[in-house]
């Protein structure tokens, strides 16, 4: 066992490259297979990024102690918290990692001050100095003057700090935030968010943020790792991400409009026949991707430079920020962004057929092949 | 009763066939409610009319009312202690361990809910009489004998009162979110710290309520009291055992003493209607 065994940063972390975590999560549960090998490094911040029913929670509740692996390892600062094949496994309490959960769980019953007061009490403070550590820590989140309110008087952007401080305030090896915005409105969101960058920016520990909305993952994270169906589709920093969806998932996150053909130099064939002319020059698979800004609408078949050009039909229309976002099916089924002037002078509505055009320049196509 | 519930729904305004159906209750059912509602509450009625109300100040402070009143608030506050002391564990185990015979441990747990007292006390006396199978042991061993006094008021109150103790807990600790405990337990909280520290704190409502409902059960305790504890005023007659002894002397004295009994029962009604006349 090595439990007993405090966990210091540095001894016996593998040589090739600092890892504070390494782990390689498995989870068999019925028909649900979690099979997800994840590292990171001090100080760095991971957003595992995927749609519902993708394994997040599973993963997130892997590593914190409240759900055993079914195979593979975890390895936190050299500890090795689970390991099935060795019958290892450390309990909760005993692991180094704090938890923000998505509806905070702050103790209803204990003022804002002993919620934070709570872990340091647990790892043998005395009442006094628990007490001083978790008013630092509020005033740190800019809470001072709400420490002795209880849960229910606090915002969720307070609660949301309140719950922050209190899994900082046992200083983790591994920070793990359970979708940590997503209670929140737009307006408190956005705040939280550029206060919880700072914090995270100063945790020397590794740090997990469990989400499935794409800004926070942009923001907040050094690294993506996307999955799906309990599998990592897709991994790597932001710029690479957003210009280079490898699912349909992903494209949707980036919004961006995502197709799998071969490449024939400048010609990517679709999988039925219908031909796409891009900008790159390729051989084999790939994929072409642009964004639904690049596509624009006609009336008629349009003259002209725009080398892609087909007949489609609207099926639906949303407004996207300024913009309308206009869903079109054909030979391709594609988003386009138009602005409300011009949706207005092409009268556009559902069922109504149009061109749909995209510059050869303002596509992307990139090997289908991951490396 | 009745009325106050056709009243608390919205009256349609724009559909005047609604109208009917919740503005009036059928006399089919409004007659047989109200006489419901009578034969409830006549009774209680009827001790109040009887109640020697120029004598009562003087009947209150009798030696015999006063002796027989504080031995059942002591007995009684022992006997919830002790239910708390065993029960709230028991149902803790019910509400959150799986394990086999769950179901028939749970019915066990309620058996004294529905056994009729006098049976429930005989069976004490056979297990902790000087013969029974506790009882010889702790008779041999330390000296004790248990049945016929307080330690067997207590216990046989303890008994009755129990299930709806265990029931409000185990109710309650259903009814709790356990991520609250998972989340103390990332905080470092081993599983004891959690119980303490959280999980009673969340379920300290229904705790409260059950050890209130409990309270008032071992105080109206009769049938196993008299059974297992027999009636010596000061050390084994509490009052409901005092009233019915008190029925074949003086009747006045078992009016004013049932006067007490009533009040407390409506006091403890009264302060539990939020969690329990309120229902809907």
């Amino acid at each position: 066992m090595t439990t007993g065994r405090p966990a210091s940063l540095g001894q016996s972390v593998p040589a090739a490259g600092p890892r504070l975590l390494d782990a390689h999560l498995v989870v068999d549960r019925d028909s649900f297979r979690l099979d997800l090998p994840l590292t990171i490094a001090p100080g760095e911040v991971v957003a595992l990024l995927g749609p519902n029913g993708a394994g997040k929670t599973t993963a997130l509740r892997t590593l914190a102690g409240l759900l055993p692996l079914s195979a593979g390892h975890l390895t936190l600062a050299g500890r090795d918290l689970d390991h099935p094949v060795r019958r290892t496994w450390t309990p909760p309490e005993r692991r180094p990692i704090g938890v923000v959960f998505q509806d905070y769980l702050l103790f209803p019953h204990l003022s804002a001050l002993d919620n934070v007061a709570f872990g340091p009490r647990r790892h043998g403070l005395d009442r006094r100095q628990a007490r001083d550590l978790a008013a630092d820590w509020l005033t740190r989140m800019g809470l001072a003057e709400h420490a002795r309110r209880k849960p229910r008087e606090l915002s969720g952007g307070q609660a949301q700090r309140v719950a922050l401080a209190r899994a900082l305030a046992v200083e983790p090896a591994l920070l793990l935030l359970d979708e940590p915005l997503a209670a929140l409105d737009a307006r408190t969101r956005l705040d939280t968010r550029a206060q919880l960058q700072r914090h995270l920016a100063a945790h020397a520990g590794a740090a997990l943020l469990v989400t499935h909305d794409p800004l926070d993952a942009l923001v907040l994270a050094d690294r993506l790792v996307v999955i799906e169906h309990g599998r990592v589709v897709q991994e790597g920093d932001a710029a690479t991400i957003t210009a280079r969806p490898r699912t349909d998932y992903v494209a949707r996150l980036v919004g961006l409009n995502l197709y799998r053909g071969y490449a024939d130099g400048h010609r990517v064939r679709l999988g039925d026949g219908f031909e796409l002319t891009t900008g790159d020059h390729h051989e084999g698979e790939v994929f072409v991707a642009f964004p639904p800004s690049a596509v624009a609408l006609h009336p008629r078949r349009p003259d002209g430079s725009p080398r892609n050009t087909w007949p489609a039909t609207i099926t639906g229309i949303q407004q996207h920020g300024d913009n309308l976002r206009i869903q079109l099916v054909g030979p391709i089924e594609v988003a386009a962004d138009v602005t409300p002037a011009a949706a207005t002078q092409l009268r556009l509505a559902p069922g109504q057929p149009v061109w749909a055009a995209v510059k050869a320049a303002e596509t992307r196509a990139y090997p289908a092949a991951p490396g | 009763m009745a009325g106050g519930t056709a009243r608390a729904r919205p009256t349609p305004t724009v559909a005047p066939r609604g109208t009917r159906r919740t503005g009036r209750t059928p006399v089919a059912l409004l007659v047989p409610a109200i006489l419901g509602l009578l034969f409830l509450v006549l009774p209680l009625a009827g001790l109040l009319v009887r109640t020697p109300w120029a004598t009562l100040p003087q009947r209150l402070t009798e030696p015999g009312v006063l002796t027989a009143l504080r031995l059942s608030v002591q007995t009684a506050t022992l006997a919830t202690l002790l239910c708390l002391l065993l029960g709230v564990p028991l149902a803790w185990l019910l509400a959150r361990v799986q394990f086999p015979g769950r179901q028939l441990v749970r019915a066990l747990v309620t058996v004294p809910l529905v056994l009729p007292p006098v049976v429930g006390g005989l069976a004490l006396l056979l297990v902790f009489g000087r013969r029974g199978l506790v009882g010889s042991w702790l008779d041999s061993t330390f000296g004790v004998t248990v049945p016929f006094t307080t330690t067997a008021v207590v216990l046989a109150q303890a008994f009755v009162a129990m299930p709806f103790l265990i029931i409000a807990v185990e109710g309650a600790l259903r009814g709790a979110d356990t991520r609250y405990e998972e989340a103390a337990a990332t905080l470092g909280a081993g599983r004891w710290t959690t119980f303490t520290h959280v999980t009673l704190p969340l379920v300290a409502p229904g705790i409260a309520a059950g050890a209130v409902l409990g309270w008032a059960r071992a105080l109206g305790e009769f049938g196993a009291t008299i059974t297992f504890a027999g009636n010596y005023p000061g050390r084994t007659q509490t009052m409901p055992v005092a009233v019915y002894l008190a029925l074949e002397t003086d009747l006045e004295a078992a009016i004013v003493l049932s006067l007490i009994l009533l009040t407390v029962s409506v006091v403890i009604l009264a302060g539990l209607r939020d969690r329990w006349a309120s229902a809907p």
